[in-house]
């Protein structure tokens, strides 16, 4: 990832092609009017600090600890997720699948990257690969190894291939061990993987761990 | 268009390597932060729609686009709709100067910092309200056309020649594959469920299924 170098704020070392071209095509946009340098540093940082999947993670367990909200949200996922102010950009047309003892979800774009990010923010880098993309249609069994994530056979592994603007997000089984929960205690256990589909949610034993 | 990105089922390309979860952060450099604001920020200019900056950058070279990292393809997508769309030219995109400045009258709409956060929120829906019949129903059995367009499509090469149940009409959406060369057109969007046996053989798990979502013109009766 280079991280180290690109995260470095002091300059000791000259700045990459990449990084020079991307400033200089900054500077370009700016100076031509076509960009407000104030909205820019606004964008990224409602994607940075404010829409994440901790939002995902309060559907969830609202989901966990609210039957009628479950429900509402399995039948009508745009309007229930609107009602937690989770709306707008690349969360407008919602689908929950949910995962059940015999059913379990797994969410790709094989040809670009489409994610809900109202309720998930930015995918991660792994979700936007080739690796990623190639395999979770053919071999998501095996995708899910990598994630330590074992799926028996006698359960339906379904792939949600997002090539429309239709935007999935998985609820996860809520763990045994966790009865009585507050829904702020179940958040806890919601992973931004396991609303993907490539982990389940965390136990309550983990969370001690 | 049979592009480096269409990747479903591809070998070879390797392991995921996650990073932890609880340590990823959501951008790994700071030009990173830049390619992605530059790209959302123009977009709202109203020049091209979403369709036509995913077209953008797969039009890319295959060896290009799977060489380069996420926000490099990014960059390029961005790059090549700015020299389209006229807004910046290759000298000036070259050079990084420029005597063109536009102006209010010049009819360009900037996303300005003040309304970012309502921009954002109101989001841009792509569903439209048109009496359209729709040509299938939950249930029907359906095959992907053979299609194999030249430009942007949304049915993936996987798919293609193959049977599935549809599962819902999801109603009018704007149709991609024409959206991304300028035209605005709606059309029943279905999402289809296919066999893991039916996409890839007698070797896929028996219980597996893939569902995507499917226009109109991507399907006929089976």
């Amino acid at each position: 990832m280079d991280e180290d170098r690109h995260h470095s704020h002091d300059h000791t070392e000259p700045p990459s092609d990449l990084e020079l071209r991307v400033r200089s095509l900054e500077s370009l946009m700016v100076e031509k009017g076509l960009v407000d340098p104030e909205a820019l540093d606004a964008l990224i940082d409602i994607y940075e600090h404010k829409v994440g999947p901790r939002n995902g993670a309060k559907v969830v367990a609202k989901a966990w600890a609210d039957p009628e909200f479950k429900q509402w949200l399995l039948d009508e996922p745009t309007a229930a997720i609107v009602s937690l102010g989770y709306t707008g950009r690349q969360g407008e047309h919602m689908k929950v699948v949910e995962n059940t003892p015999k059913v379990h979800n797994l969410v790709v774009c094989t040809l670009c990257s489409c994610y809900p990010w109202t309720v998930l923010g930015l995918p991660p880098v792994w979700y936007k690969s080739a690796p990623y993309r190639s395999r979770a249609v053919i071999d998501p069994r095996g995708m899910l190894e990598e994630f330590g994530t074992e799926v028996s056979k006698d359960i339906e592994l379904r792939v949600w291939d997002s090539t429309s603007e239709m935007r999935y997000l998985v609820l996860p089984e809520r763990p045994p061990g966790a009865e009585g929960w507050s829904q702020e205690q179940l958040e806890q256990l919601v992973t931004r993987n396991s609303m993907i589909g490539v982990e389940r949610a965390r136990s309550p034993s983990e969370l001690e761990g | 268009m049979n592009g480096g990105h269409d990747l479903g089922g591809m070998h070879g390309l390797g392991p995921t390597h996650p990073e932890p979860e609880t340590e990823e952060p959501v951008f790994h450099a700071e030009w990173e932060r830049r390619v992605f604001a530059l790209t959302v920020a123009a977009g709202f200019l109203g020049k091209w729609t979403i369709d036509q900056s995913r077209h953008a950058r797969e039009r890319q070279h295959p060896a290009d686009y799977l060489k380069h990292t996420y926000y490099e393809n990014w960059l390029a997508g961005l790059e090549t709709l700015l020299v389209e769309t006229g807004l910046i030219d290759e000298d000036e995109l070259h050079s990084g100067q420029t005597t063109r400045r536009f102006r209010e009258e010049d009819d360009i709409r900037v996303l300005k910092a003040e309304a970012v956060a309502v921009t954002l929120a109101k989001g841009g829906p792509v569903t439209m309200d048109l009496p359209l019949e729709p040509k299938f129903a939950a249930g029907d059995g359906v095959r992907v056309c053979n299609l194999n367009p030249t430009g942007h499509t949304r049915a993936p090469r996987y798919a293609r020649g193959k049977l599935g149940v549809v599962e819902i009409d999801h109603g009018v959406h704007v149709f991609a594959d024409k959206n991304a060369h300028g035209t605005r057109e709606g059309q029943h969007l279905y999402g289809v469920r296919f066999t893991a046996r039916e996409l890839w053989g007698g070797e896929a798990c028996k219980r597996d299924v893939v569902h995507i979502d499917l226009w109109d013109d991507h399907l006929e009766p089976a």
